[in-house]
């Protein structure tokens, strides 16, 4: 089996004071051995919640996997006991935060938290491990490892926290990286350079990546796939060409015209109308319907169903549905995909 | 960090100035004089008593005096009690207020931070809410509620431990037990607020995600952060602790400083106000450099500005 890693339906939701919201609605993924997979969508289409309930580090008390299953090779994460997912968190499957400034305890030193993880899974001595990390940190590009060990977070700049936290991420060769929008806080020069750091790891490591982002032209740079996410569910999913170039499902046409295009001029900004729909409680047909400019009366009563277009590029949408009308994409998106 | 020390030392001789001169002058400011509550005193007695302790003299001339009598070290005698040297009256009674004050600081910090820690760990349920309801009793019930109803259920009734007076270990718990008690309630309160604080942080879902333990995360990543603040108000209660002992000193009869203090002002005695005062400043301002320097300890990035300047 080539896949590392299944979602095969998987469902979470949060228990609120309002009710239950259904963050995330039957989604399926598959990873394969040392690809890289982006999960694209905009803030609330679940993309975060789906990668925490991968590593089970979603808030005990308030969310919820309600069904489906998590299958990390050929394990189910959702069945097994809390201990066991503590020796797959970080040492098989590890994760890279989206605010470097936070994601560092501020009272421990860059190189015990590097090794906390190194001793916990590899039983590595105490001198073996200080000499991974700093390994580690010329790994990451960090100048002067062996000194900058021993310091603290606040004697960082952002970019170097977060080539940090990619350290203590790849401590233990993991098979599996999560990075949850690793360069949204970051400046836009420092992007490129995590992003060249990410790429090159990958290469040298063969870890497999899921890069969750809201940020086209990261994925562009990084990925094979894209999963593209929207009201809790995937609507459409392909390799990265087939994704940019020809688009099938009206929201990524959406988000690919909304993105900025060197050749666009004085033009204004695309933007989706509308609102993302109230998870609390979902829409039973297609989540975009109210925005879609092409909604039919079947989108608002029923999900679509996913349509193969390819046999790696399949979106949820009525549209590919034999009985619809024929849409063409907006001009917009094809320029976008072109980049 | 021996510079940051020193540089402490200096502010702290300054600020010891300052507080010894308008302690001076408002004291002098109090009506009446040491000899006044004397019964039977003619007038020719009093004046030869006030040109004896240098009381006839302009105020000025009186501060002054003072001031280089205390640069060579010498706090004076006690007007009421025989001449005795101000010192040995303080360093008599220190005993008992410090060891009291010491005793409640401990265990109240240890029961308060196991008592904020549980609660937070278990926020919204009923660990928490008992937590809460503790700390809210023991904010709002004044000590020496608690000081009576310790003496009259374990002291009086259950006949377990002294009532009062000061004569070994076992005098000293009910009195130190009913000082904590408001140092348990604050630092439970303080404690559970920043462990929720921290509980929150993305730093810990790091923690989590490297794969440690719940009680590694715990202990080593939320505790030690969640402690920064509460050792900030730790000097200024360990401070209320030594000062204010005088209520329960009293209650249970224990021959402490701040009882002296008091009778001390009644009866104008003034080396005695004196002394005392610049003796607690003294305690305070160590305690705070205490706290600072503990601060840096646990905090390191206030550790680095301190050991460059």
């Amino acid at each position: 089996m080539k896949n590392i890693l299944e979602l095969k339906n998987v469902n979470v939701s949060f228990h609120t004071f309002a009710g239950e919201v259904k963050a995330v609605r039957g989604v399926n993924l598959h990873l394969e051995k040392g690809e890289s997979l982006a999960i694209v969508g905009e803030s609330g289409s679940g993309k975060s919640v789906t990668s925490k309930s991968i590593m089970r580090l979603l808030p005990e008390k308030t969310s919820e996997i309600k069904e489906g299953e998590i299958l990390f090779e050929g394990r189910d994460l959702t069945k097994i006991s809390n201990r066991e997912m503590e020796k797959i968190r970080g040492s098989e499957i590890s994760m890279i935060f989206q605010d470097p400034m936070t994601s560092l305890n501020p009272t421990m030193t860059v190189g015990k938290q590097i090794m906390e993880g190194l001793r916990k899974h590899q039983n590595l001595s105490k001198s073996e491990a200080k000499e991974r990390a700093v390994n580690l940190l010329k790994l990451v590009g960090i100048p002067n490892p062996e000194l900058r060990i021993s310091e603290y977070p606040h004697q960082f700049s952002g970019g170097m926290r977060q080539r940090v936290v990619i350290a203590i991420a790849l401590a233990c060769n993991p098979k599996v990286l999560i990075a949850d929008e690793p360069t949204t806080a970051l400046d836009v020069t420092i992007q490129a350079q995590i992003l060249d750091l990410m790429r090159d790891l990958q290469q040298k490591t063969g870890t497999a990546i899921i890069l969750i982002t809201h940020d086209l032209g990261v994925v562009a740079n990084l990925s094979q796939r894209v999963a593209v996410m929207y009201g809790g569910t995937i609507v459409e999913t392909g390799t990265t060409d087939e994704v940019f170039y020809n688009p099938k499902h009206p929201y990524t046409w959406g988000l690919l015209s909304s993105m900025p295009k060197l050749n666009s001029g004085d033009k204004e900004l695309m933007a989706i109308p509308g609102t993302p729909p109230n998870l609390l409680n979902p829409p039973k047909g297609c989540p975009f319907a109210a925005r879609c400019p092409y909604a039919m009366q079947v989108c608002v009563d029923h999900m679509p169903d996913v349509t193969d277009v390819t046999s790696t590029h399949k979106s949820a949408c009525w549209l590919l549905d034999e009985r619809a009308p024929q849409v063409e994409p907006p001009e917009a998106a094809l320029v976008g995909g072109a980049r | 960090m021996a510079r940051f020390v020193l540089k402490r030392l200096l502010y702290m001789l300054v600020t010891l100035f300052i507080i010894t001169s308008f302690t001076f002058f408002l004291m002098k400011l109090l009506p009446g004089s040491p000899f006044n509550n004397e019964e039977k005193l003619t007038d020719q007695q009093k004046f030869i008593l006030n040109e004896k302790y240098g009381l006839n003299d302009p105020v000025p001339v009186q501060y002054f005096n003072y001031m280089s009598n205390l640069a060579k070290g010498d706090l004076g005698v006690s007007f009421q009690y025989d001449n005795r040297p101000v010192s040995t009256m303080i360093t008599e009674r220190i005993g008992p207020s410090a060891v009291l004050g010491i005793e409640a600081t401990i265990i109240g910090t240890i029961i308060g931070l196991i008592l904020g820690i549980a609660a937070a760990l278990k926020h919204n349920t009923s660990i928490d809410y008992l937590s809460s309801l503790i700390a809210v009793l023991g904010i709002s019930i004044p000590s020496f509620v608690f000081a009576g109803v310790l003496q009259y259920y374990v002291g009086v009734k259950l006949e377990w431990l002294p009532v009062a007076l000061w004569d070994g270990p076992k005098y000293h718990v009910l009195p130190a037990l009913s000082l904590s008690v408001f140092v348990i309630a604050t630092v439970a309160r303080f404690m559970r607020t920043e462990m929720l604080e921290v509980l929150g942080q993305d730093y810990i879902t790091t923690a989590k995600s490297k794969g440690l333990s719940n009680l590694v995360v715990i202990w080593k990543h939320t505790i030690r952060n969640a402690m920064i603040p509460v050792v900030t108000i730790l000097g200024p209660l360990a401070i209320n602790l030594i000062t204010g002992t005088l209520i329960i000193e009293k209650i249970f009869a224990v021959p402490g400083l701040g009882f002296q203090f008091v009778s001390s002002i009644q009866l104008n005695d003034y080396p005695v106000i004196m002394a005392t005062t610049i003796f607690y400043s003294v305690c305070f301002i160590i305690v705070i450099l205490i706290v600072d320097i503990l601060y840096g300890v646990i905090d390191p990035r206030i550790r680095v500005a301190g050991g460059k300047g």
